[in-house]
């Protein structure tokens, strides 16, 4: 069921094959393959409940909390394996950056949020910390609106804002993919505009795969469409192609708002 | 009618009731104790009453009410001069009153002993001494002023005597340590040492002779007062404490007469088997107390709660850890001062004594009651409100955080350092808060494992190691059961245990306080609010 799209010259930066994940006795993901290449945007759409955040969460390991789970199958990022217990988890996580469904800013000043991942790491020269605030939040898109009060609790924000600082914390690390949880799903159009123009700018540096409920948003930002449905990939394929003319009945059905 | 019990209107004025409730017996709570606390130290009128039979009585009127046998009413009257009239209080018939008058020059003089002294003033007798002043009351002012000015010399000798004793008991203790472990092989050091605390105690001996002197010579200085009942009584200045005019007292007068009064409550030493002086080792005591209790049992719940909602999984053996963890809490709090009494002094004490201090025993340095195992006590007591508090708080920080940090690539550790406790801390201040206001009032478990009456040293003084744990001491909520209860004059105590309760009041208040200012600050600072 490989149906990957491939431009030239682009190896998958990651690439799932045969992908199985059980909470407990239920099976949430059945056998999923599919790749991801470097600098695009990867959607994945489908019903609630059909396994796409899951299999987001799968990426950076962030299944381990949940004790339930169980995974087996291969996930590989950049060749290497990521379900080994032998991986590095926090180096993983460094290079596999996440922004969630809700903003979760830190309880701290928006400067502190943004160097958080730098400081843990272990990186406290304050030029450095200085300079990776400004690169981040300017790549977020947000330091002209933040950058007079850099050390105003980040809780002060506005959704839309706290978002942005979200990703621009997630940026400051210097990952090779962001993953993205249904980023806009708690923002009004204005916000969601706004963070769909900056995943069209952080496209030219970063992996994106983002996960969506909105096909609007799919068929806007994304480079490649894969379509989930209870826990299976149906069908994955260039974005255009998929809204347009999309091999499956079952994509055609949800696409076309048919059921989902 | 059916639409008014259905607007729920009822239960908001039940509500607003019950909180009225509350509120009212909190305040009348204060109220009482304020109000028979803080009268006590304001110079009250000295009334002389002529009776009918050609008797007088001088004194301060303490309460009137109606003689329960014959109906008339009657009046209660603090005479003061235990040791003339045998007690400090008498009834008078208002019927058998002749006359009152409130001479101006009655005198109330607070003494070292026997309490208080009311009458009149007749002359002072000072050998070899002139003093200036032309009437006999100032010559007394004159006269206090210069024993008191001699007083804080021999303080200064008292001082080096209390120096000299710590180094002579620090060497008999050495002595014992060395003779303890070969009195052969040590013989040298032996006898140097004892030849230096002889050298110790022949100074103290002396200096002690010069302190007798000098008191002795003070002494000699004493005034002839008379009472209402026509006897007349020879005092020395140096058992005199303090002395008032309070008829002939101007209210400034009387208003600094009071601020020195509060000034002695909480910076002098108790007198009179507590009944009078000051508090200021209870309170000392009181507060270090508390404080090690929340050195001992913040670090303490703070660590296990971490670990019961982080780390542990959630299985059969954490429930019963958390059951067993909130039935803690219920436990009666003298079981604890039986544990206390069991575990902390007979089994660690008694086996750090065995270990550390064999040569001491039978006379106990840790196995007995001290500030260390009462804190330890209750901070068993109150670890379980910290492990509750901590673990709410823990919980109710949103999963979004956690994953946000995570997924940062920080590990688990650092997310719970970096930004769990920080947002917990509020939370495990309210623990903390209820911990202390709890350990502050608990006066049962204490009185077995180290309060006592009286206690002649601090457990802080500038002594090496300054910090005495092993020493018993005193506190302000044992005090009130004593004073209250145990004292040999519980009539003319009974000020002093409403001063004593709005004191440990006052010193919960203050400690809730400071923390519940602190936690708002770290509150307004990691409020979770985003839209």
């Amino acid at each position: 069921m490989a149906l990957t799209q491939k431009q030239e010259g682009n190896a998958p930066i990651l690439s799932v094959s045969n992908l199985n994940l059980h909470y407990g006795d239920a099976h949430a993901l059945k056998g999923i393959n599919l790749d991801m290449v470097r600098h695009q945007v990867t959607a994945f759409i489908g019903p609630s409940g059909c396994g796409k955040s899951t299999l987001l969460r799968c990426f950076n390991r962030m299944n381990d909390l949940v004790e339930s789970a169980r995974i087996d199958g291969s996930i590989r990022f950049n060749g290497d394996e990521v379900n080994e217990s032998s991986t590095d988890v926090i180096a993983l996580r460094r290079r596999i950056g996440m922004v969630f469904q809700q903003s979760n800013p830190f309880p701290k000043s928006i400067y502190e949020n943004i160097v958080y991942g730098l400081r843990i790491a272990g990186v406290n020269d304050k030029s450095t910390l200085d300079e990776a605030v400004e690169r981040s939040l300017k790549s977020a898109a947000i330091w002209n609106e933040v950058k007079d009060r850099l050390n105003e609790s980040a809780l002060g924000l506005s959704g839309g804002q706290a978002q942005r600082i979200c990703i621009a914390r997630a940026i400051a690390v210097n990952p090779e993919i962001i993953l993205m949880d249904e980023p806009c799903s708690a923002l009004d159009p204005i916000s969601t505009l706004k963070i769909e123009e900056l995943i069209e700018e952080l496209k030219n540096k970063y992996t994106i795969v983002i996960v969506t409920h909105n096909m609007q948003q799919a068929a806007r930002v994304s480079d490649v469409t894969a379509f989930f449905y209870l826990g299976e990939l149906i069908e994955a394929g260039g974005t255009r192609k998929i809204f347009t003319n999309p091999e499956k009945k079952q994509t055609e059905d949800y696409i076309t708002g048919r059921f989902g | 009618m059916k639409l008014f019990w259905k607007t729920g209107e009822p239960y908001v004025l039940a509500t607003g009731a019950a909180l009225a409730i509350i509120l009212v017996m909190s305040l009348a709570l204060v109220g009482v104790v304020m109000s028979n606390g803080l009268g006590y130290f304001w110079p009250r009128a000295l009334v002389k009453f002529e009776l009918k039979d050609g008797t007088a009585a001088l004194g301060q009127v303490t309460q009137r009410e109606k003689n329960p046998i014959n109906g008339t009413r009657r009046i209660q009257l603090k005479v003061a001069n235990r040791d003339v009239f045998g007690q400090d209080f008498r009834w008078i018939d208002e019927n058998d009153i002749a006359s009152r008058s409130t001479p101006a020059d009655a005198v109330l003089l607070e003494r070292n002993e026997n309490g208080n002294y009311f009458g009149f003033l007749r002359d002072v007798s000072a050998e070899g001494l002139t003093l200036a002043a032309a009437t006999p009351y100032g010559k007394l002012q004159q006269g206090l002023k210069l024993v008191s000015d001699k007083q804080d010399e021999t303080l200064k000798i008292k001082k080096q005597m209390s120096n000299l004793n710590n180094t002579a008991e620090s060497l008999r203790l050495k002595l014992l340590k060395l003779e303890y472990r070969n009195r052969e092989k040590n013989s040298a050091e032996i006898g140097e040492m004892t030849a230096a605390r002889e050298k110790a105690l022949a100074e103290f001996t002396l200096l002690n002779e010069q302190y007798t002197a000098t008191q002795a010579g003070i002494s000699r200085i004493t005034a002839r007062f008379s009472d209402a009942a026509g006897g007349s009584k020879e005092i020395s200045l140096t058992e005199i404490v303090a002395l008032q005019r309070p008829n002939s007292m101007s209210f400034f007068a009387k208003c600094g007469a009071y601020l020195e009064r509060i000034r002695e409550l909480l910076l002098d030493d108790p007198r009179e088997s507590n009944t009078e002086g000051g508090l200021f080792p209870a309170i000392f005591g009181t507060v270090m107390m508390v404080l090690l209790m929340s050195i001992f049992s913040l670090p303490f719940g703070v660590i296990a709660a971490i670990y019961l909602r982080e780390y542990a999984r959630d299985g059969l053996m954490t429930r019963m850890v958390r059951i067993a963890v909130n039935n803690l809490a219920g436990v009666p709090s003298i079981v604890y001062g039986v544990f206390g009494l069991g575990f902390f002094v007979y089994g660690i004490g008694g086996s750090i004594d065995s270990l550390f201090f064999p040569e001491r025993l039978p006379t106990p340095t840790f196995g007995t009651g001290g500030i260390l195992w009462s804190s330890l006590t209750l901070a068993l007591l109150t670890v379980p409100v910290v492990i509750v508090a901590t673990e709410e708080s823990l919980a109710s920080i949103p999963k979004g955080i956690r994953e946000g940090s995570l997924a940062l690539g920080a590990t688990k550790f650092q997310t719970l350092t970096k930004i769990l406790l920080p947002m917990a801390t509020p939370g495990i201040m309210t623990g903390l808060i209820l911990s202390m206001a709890r350990a502050a009032g608990e006066v049962a478990p204490l009185m077995i494992v180290g309060v006592v009456k009286l206690a002649p040293t601090l457990p802080f003084d500038t002594n090496f190691p300054f910090f005495h744990m092993d020493r018993k001491f005193m506190h302000l909520g044992f005090h009130i059961y004593d004073v209250g209860f145990q004292s040999p004059n519980v009539e003319a105590a009974k000020p002093m245990v409403f001063v004593t309760t709005m004191l440990l009041l006052a010193i919960v208040i203050i400690a809730s306080s400071a923390a519940i200012y602190l936690r708002n600050r770290m509150r307004s600072k990691y409020t979770t609010s985003t839209f």
